[in-house]
């Protein structure tokens, strides 16, 4: 196995639970998409021309333009384990796509992990931007500063019509998906998240579960994105965004409040109670898993634990993956056994480090 | 309205192929149009009508209605159907997958996207950022378009010394627009 710092260290930037209105927004992200003029996409991309595209892109990467951007580690994905490359994925620093079906693929990766630049996945470029809590506009500057290194040495297929032109339809023009992972249990708990859901829905943007599939969330996670990238400028689907996650914001804050001042005996109760489940528990799947971390990280939020941080949530939802899991234990496992390292991981992390007997 | 074929079912399927200028209806029901299915050309093996017409479905449709406008029902000629000439997607292997091929399918099918992209975005005319290098006459252009409905509206307004101002403007950048052309 190589030893890819990614690997030892669970922690990336988003994770880090900071950032403004932290106590809501987990995470922003910016993706864009670019391909180069002449070339065939990824998808329809022989062998050869798709070495080529990798080799005109990591040419600017080796740039001392690129050296401006921070320091990047180049890691061909044919050279991963495929529990590396699961990893990547759980970590949000990589698409599935790019993770499993591309041929000559490639990823920058930049050492904080705020930034990962995949090299022949559906398109021939995508820069993502990852920063922690509502920064949605600072990773949009940093995602452009990146593009603009790689389109003063490189040509993109452009348009003067269509703008940027991707392999999917549903990105051309500005090539861009701004999205911003919220934590809202508190709209799940008084039963808005509906009502909610559907006015964003009306808006043109997408809502949709962090893990789970369709607006199911699990751990009441929820990604809010743009669905338009034609015909509207980047700062219009930015700022639209933005000004969306805000009165989402405001919604969960007062919907909170509610909670407290109308039942905050049984609120209280459903927290220490998940808080209590999750420092002994031996066996937990990783449903129950996240509906409970959610509450406790509800829990924290509203300063009623005061011992568990931001960063160790952010961790804990990251390294109960499975894939992360059988990193950190160094062994495969099956589904039951994953529940029962993932239990042990909990505990460990939430500061039970009492030895249970196995 | 009944199927052409047989005669005997009713059609759910309405095709509009246009060749050369020509428009022909068609009008089919689904199992003949699956017996058609093996004679599309340029298809590879496997690929049924029902694939096409899944595909078709998911890009095509309109207003959720079964009203199907295809240009590239094409049975007799490879010529009818429409390609990328760069990298050999056909428009209907393009509406199967949901994705183009090259930067030139956007130019190949030019004539078939509109209606796709104003369903997806609502909008057909990027509007934001240009790449610098080749986006200079293009940035220009804009500029151009946005001073001339300044111009009118300072007219309407009788701000006459605006306008004077604003005229100016764009005759500047008409003449470096003309002298990049000539350039070039
Ligand atoms: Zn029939
Ligand atoms: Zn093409």
């Amino acid at each position: 196995m190589s030893n890819h710092s990614f690997m030892e260290q669970p922690v990336s930037d988003w994770m880090r639970g900071t950032g403004p209105d932290s106590d809501i927004v987990i995470s922003s992200r910016i993706r864009i998409a670019r391909n180069l003029n002449g070339l065939p996409f990824p998808l329809l991309a022989t062998n050869q021309q798709s070495a080529e595209s990798l080799s005109r892109l990591t040419k600017v990467t080796e740039s001392p333009d690129f050296s401006q951007l921070g320091h990047f580690q180049a890691i061909s994905l044919t050279e991963l384990t495929d529990m590396e490359r699961q990893v990547l994925v759980e970590k949000h620093l990589i698409s599935p796509n790019l993770a499993n079906e591309s041929r000559n693929g490639g990823l920058l990766l930049k050492d904080d992990e705020s930034v990962s630049i995949m090299l022949n996945e559906e398109d021939h470029l995508r820069i993502q931007c990852l920063y922690p809590g509502l920064q949605i506009h600072e990773a949009w500057n940093e995602a452009s500063r990146i593009d603009d290194v790689f389109e003063a040495q490189v040509d993109y297929a452009f348009d003067e019509k269509r703008g940027y032109l991707t392999s999917c339809p549903t990105n051309v023009g500005t090539g861009i998906r701004a999205s911003v992972m919220m934590h809202l249990p508190a709209l799940v708990l008084t039963q808005q998240i509906n009502r909610i859901l559907q006015a964003v829905a009306q808006v043109g943007l997408a809502v949709r579960g962090l893990y789970g599939e369709g607006s199911e969330a699990t751990g009441n996670l929820f990604q809010v994105s743009n669905q338009i990238t034609l015909g509207q400028s980047e700062s219009e689907i930015i700022d639209n965004l933005y000004g969306v996650v805000k009165q989402i914001i405001e919604h969960e804050k007062s919907a909170r409040e509610q909670l407290i001042q109308q039942s905050n005996t049984r609120l209280t109760d459903r927290i220490c109670r998940s808080y209590g489940i999750l420092k002994h528990a031996v066996v937990i799947d990783s449903k129950e898993a996240s509906q409970r971390l959610s509450d406790i990280r509800l829990g924290s939020d509203l300063e009623m634990l005061k011992d568990v941080t931001g960063t160790a949530l952010n961790e804990l939802l990251v390294m109960t993956q499975p894939g992360f899991l059988q990193h950190i234990y160094k062994k495969p496992m099956s589904a039951d056994e994953r529940d029962i390292y993932r239990a042990r991981l909990i505990r460990d992390t939430l500061g039970n480090k009492r030895d249970i007997a196995e | 309205m009944m199927c052409q074929q047989c005669g005997q079912k009713s059609a759910t399927l309405h095709f509009t192929k246009i060749i050369n200028g020509e428009k022909t209806e068609f009008h089919i029901c689904e199992s003949c149009a699956r017996d058609k299915g093996e004679l599309i050309p340029g298809a590879p093996n496997g690929f049924s009508i029902h694939n096409l017409l899944s595909g078709l479905l998911d890009f095509d449709m309109t207003n959720g209605s079964s009203q199907l406008q295809s240009g590239l029902y094409g049975i007799k000629s490879t010529q009818e159907v429409m390609r990328c000439d760069h990298c050999g997607l056909t428009f209907s292997q393009f509406s199967k997958m949901g994705r183009f091929g090259c930067d030139a399918c956007y130019k190949s099918f030019a004539s078939r996207l509109d209606p796709l992209l104003k369903r997806v975005h609502g909008n057909i005319v990027h509007v934001g950022k240009i790449p610098k290098r080749n986006g200079i006459v293009m940035q220009r252009k804009r500029e151009l378009i946005a001073l001339r409905e300044k111009l009118q509206l300072s007219i309407q307004q009788e701000q006459f010394e605006t306008a004077a101002q604003l005229r100016d403007e764009i005759r500047k950048i008409e003449q470096d627009l003309s002298g990049e052309a000539e350039a070039k």
